[in-house]
């Protein structure tokens, strides 16, 4: 074979390489490196988990059943009831949710379906700044703008108007449950509305120009083929919204008024579990109030676990459903 | 080269699947040394799987596996033990698409096979004698560190000849290296097939008759995954024995 | 007819109200940086980055000790959270369809949604309480904790945007597995991963809570990883909830810094991932 003298490669004599073990020692050490590096994440949680426990266990040990059942929190005398803060947890976050949930799916409607193409990059820069935006920068806009505002004009409004509901009654002090839900909706909204909108993205063209060619106004197509398509997967943006509702914590503590107490009002101050650790774990009394605090954390990373995964699954149901392009 | 020379590759009972499906089935072959061997057939016929099983590249397709014998030069190269990036190094590839690595510049993209293998040394000579062998060095004399992705499709697909060429393969395997190309610069590739013949074996996958008729000495017909006829380009194209490689090659179906 | 004119109304009123939630979404997002802005401007001069904080009622003073300690924390969280969090994305794309990959996968897109304040009791607890006392370390493990499950997904999916046929290019001529991942696709995926690692900095940068019980705070200068440290964000908040009407001065001035310290952040990431999609097309 009239090969060039200057064959680079030295061929191995004899033909193919042959080596002991297969694939070659690199490929092996890149594959096991890789995998330690995955293995890592695991490895995370599992620490992560055990060292909640840890630092949980004078408090487990001494009882963590009336951790849930009382509302009296006292670390000075030792009760450690946590229902106000579980109350205020709910409350916050089923405000933020239902001011949240309408309006991201309004916007990424609006966004995917009805408005102008040329608008979906302007609005999506600004949803990503908004989830850019460090909580505690949320929390110094809701104290100085949001809270005087609530105080001033929209609960003395919402008392007037729909005062007979308990839920808007009493004075309007500004700091509250309504502030902390309000100042959370407007922080899950970038999760919520761009996770809508990918969901939306999967929904074949065929089903909206289907309802469409039957006659059916925009409104009607998305009423009739999107949202019931997109069902699951808006209920997970949802969850998503709300693991990050529970586990908020500076914007809530700053404007929630961190008073342990439980009020039907939405317009009274509260507490939430978040708010309660960041303000108490430093300067905790001792061993047991310490641990109280990390038990309240580790109820927090239970459900939002919980949550997640249920979002996680729902949202990836969709994604995979009739058409995902398989990557590389 | 006299019909009596040893095969360059023998492929002998040759299944592949991927997961489920059997792509490749109870093929056998020769491949005579410095010849060109055309594999024609229908889309999704197993023709890319075939090349592929050539360099085992088909092991990097999750659920990819074949069975059988592929011998190079007489070595098995399915046997245990064998390192299936050494084949590679023997057995070079040329894809359908162009596909230059988009970071380096078109002097790099040449030598990467060499440089990635650890070779040192000077490459200059190399890239140009890879380029003019590739017909490409005109045109790209005087931009070697320009980026590789400033080239149009036909020179890409030069380039990532000109790159095989580099690790000085015995054999170049080409899945229809001129299918995204225009007719000008399938010419040119047309053309380097002829002249490569003299120093390598190509074994081409193609879509095009004409290509198939013009460029190899010799021509597989794939149905379905089986090999239906192999044989002189010159007797598949006029005087088939099976009727479906006539009625293929004479547009009749496929 | 008059049902037609009815569904042309509502899908009318509709789209009004889907527009309106636009409205809505974008409204405090303007308020609040244009807040930041006006008030936090006036506050701003040389000093303010250089100085240390000042009691209440005393003039002049700034957040310099606070912005070096934002800095040193979130180094000390990049030396152990990127090579994590980078790594295991790549594990992701290169190794991540079996079980076990989509087990990691799920764990990391579960466990990104796990409460910053959480992960700070954790390194209370890793750290803080065999040291017996508060100190930049901590704080720092919770910001790499908190990092790695994020950075993992995004760095995997631009990993994943490198085409197969370049990997495949790179095997066919003879170069082994590990080197096309290092030198081939990682090297393609590199503007991407510099961009994913920008955007975990930056939110690193900005969390507060995990901080609040691990670095603590510090009224004076701090270089030293095993002692109490200011941050921007715990500052921001100590002054805020302050009852002093010059602290929240203060605290308007360092939301800006902080502001502009993301905001930076953000845009080279922008500007990376520009880059590297640019020159690959
Ligand atoms: N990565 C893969 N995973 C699963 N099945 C595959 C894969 N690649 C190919 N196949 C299947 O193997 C069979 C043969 O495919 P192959 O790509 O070899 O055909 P082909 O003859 O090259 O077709 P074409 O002319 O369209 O390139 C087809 O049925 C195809 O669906
Ligand atoms: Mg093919």
């Amino acid at each position: 074979m009239n090969r060039s003298p200057a064959a680079p490669l030295p061929r191995v004599s004899g033909g193919a390489a042959r080596s002991a073990h297969g694939p070659n020692l690199g490929d092996r050490a890149w594959s096991g490196l890789l995998g330690l590096l995955g293995g890592a994440v695991l490895l995370i949680v599992g620490v992560v988990v055990l060292a909640l426990v840890h630092v949980a266990r004078p408090a487990l040990k001494a009882g963590a059943g009336t951790f849930v059942s009382s509302s009296d929190w006292d670390p000075v005398s030792g009760s450690f009831g946590a229902l106000p803060f579980i109350y205020g947890t709910v409350v916050t976050s089923v405000v933020a949710i239902l001011v949240a949930v309408p309006i991201s799916v309004g916007l990424a409607l609006f966004l995917q379906e009805m408005g102008p193409r040329k608008l979906r990059p302007v609005v999506s820069f600004g949803i990503e700044t908004l989830a850019a935006i460090p909580s505690v920068i949320y929390g110094l806009w809701g104290l100085f703008v949001l809270v005087p505002a609530l105080r001033d004009h929209l609960e003395p409004f919402l008392g007037r108007t729909l005062g007979f509901l308990p839920v808007f009654r009493g004075a309007p002090i500004g700091l509250g449950y309504l502030a902390a839900g309000l100042i959370l909706a407007v922080m899950i909204l970038p999760t919520i509305a761009s996770v809508t909108t990918e969901v939306l993205k999967t929904v074949p063209a065929s089903l909206k120009e289907g309802a469409l060619a039957l006659g059916a106004t925009r409104w009607e197509a998305i009423r009739m083929a999107i949202l019931p398509y997109s069902r699951a997967g808006i209920l997970g943006a949802t969850l998503l919204g709300l693991g990050r509702a529970l586990g908020e914590t500076m914007a809530v503590t700053m404007v929630i008024g961190n008073s342990p107490t439980i009020s039907p009002s939405l317009f009274a101050a509260g507490y939430s579990l978040p708010a309660v650790i960041a303000n108490e774990f430093a300067e905790a009394t001792g061993d047991v109030h310490t641990g109280a605090l990390a038990g309240l954390a580790l109820v927090l990373f239970g459900v939002s676990l919980i949550l997640n995964s249920a979002a996680r699954l729902l949202v990836r149901m969709v994604a995979s459903g009739p058409s995902r392009a398989v990557a590389s | 080269m006299s019909a009596a020379a040893p095969p360059k590759i023998r492929v002998e009972g040759l299944d592949a699947w991927f997961g489920e499906t059997h792509a490749v089935r109870d093929v056998s072959l020769d491949v005579r040394p410095l010849s060109v061997l055309a594999v024609i057939g229908p889309s999704g016929c197993g023709k890319s799987t075939f090349l592929r099983c050539l360099n085992r590249m088909h092991e990097l397709v999750p659920g990819g596996r074949a069975t059988g014998k592929v011998t190079l030069d007489g070595e098995d190269l399915y046997a245990r033990g064998v390192d299936p990036v050494s084949i590679r190094r023997r057995v070079g590839m040329v894809f359908q698409r162009p596909n230059p690595f988009p970071t380096m510049t078109i002097a790099d993209n040449v030598s990467a096979g060499l440089r990635l293998n650890g070779w040192k040394g000077r490459l200059e000579e190399i890239v140009e004698r890879c380029l003019r062998q590739a017909a490409l060095w005109d045109e790209v004399k005087d931009r070697l560190h320009s980026p590789a992705t400033s080239l149009s499709g036909g020179q890409q697909q030069r380039l990532c000849i000109a790159r095989a060429l580099a690790v000085e393969p015995e054999v170049l395997l080409m899945d229809e290296p001129a299918s995204a190309l225009d007719p000008i610069a399938t010419a040119r590739v047309e053309e380097l097939m002829h002249e490569l013949k003299a120093r390598y074996t190509i074994v081409v996958v193609t879509h095009n008759m004409q290509q198939a008729a013009r460029v190899s000495d010799q021509t597989a017909f794939f149905y379905m995954g089986e090999l239906v006829e192999v044989g002189d380009t010159e007797t598949i194209f006029t005087n088939p024995r099976e009727q479906r490689t006539e009625d293929y090659v004479t547009g009749k179906f496929g | 007819m008059r049902s037609l004119l009815l569904r042309r109304i509502r899908n009318h009123l509709m789209t009004a109200l889907c527009g309106l939630g636009v409205l809505l979404a974008l409204a405090p997002l303007a308020s609040l940086l244009w807040l930041v802005v006006s008030r936090g401007l006036p506050g701003l001069s040389l000093s303010f980055f250089t100085a240390l904080p000042t009691p209440v009622g005393e003039p002049g003073g700034g957040v310099g000790n606070a912005v070096v300690g934002t800095g040193m924390l979130v180094s000390l969280a990049c030396l152990l959270g990127l090579p994590l969090g980078v790594g295991a994305g790549v594990f992701l794309a290169e190794r991540g369809d079996g079980l076990f990959g989509r087990t990691v996968r799920f764990t990391a897109e579960v466990f990104s949604g796990v409460p910053s304040i959480v992960v700070g009791i954790v390194a209370y607890g890793l750290v803080v309480v065999p040291m017996h006392h508060f100190s930049a370390l901590a704080g720092a493990l919770a910001l790499a904790l908190l990092m790695v499950p994020t950075l993992s997904r995004s760095t995997e999916e631009l990993v994943r945007l490198v085409p197969g046929s370049l990997r495949e290019a790179s095997l066919a001529l003879g170069v082994p597995q590990w080197k096309t991942s290092l030198r081939i696709v990682l090297r393609t995926a590199r503007g991407g991963i510099v961009t994913a690692a920008l955007l975990a900095v930056a939110r690193a940068a900005g969390e507060t809570a995990p901080l609040l019980f691990t670095t603590l705070n510090n009224q004076y200068w701090n270089l030293r990883p095993d002692q109490p440290t200011a941050s921007l964000t715990v500052q921001i908040f100590n002054y805020a909830i302050s009852p002093y009407e010059d602290w929240h001065q203060k605290a308007w001035s360092a939301a800006l810094v902080l502001l502009l310290v993301v905001g930076g952040l953000n845009l080279l990431a922008r500007i990376a991932m520009r880059n590297s999609l640019g020159s690959h097309r």
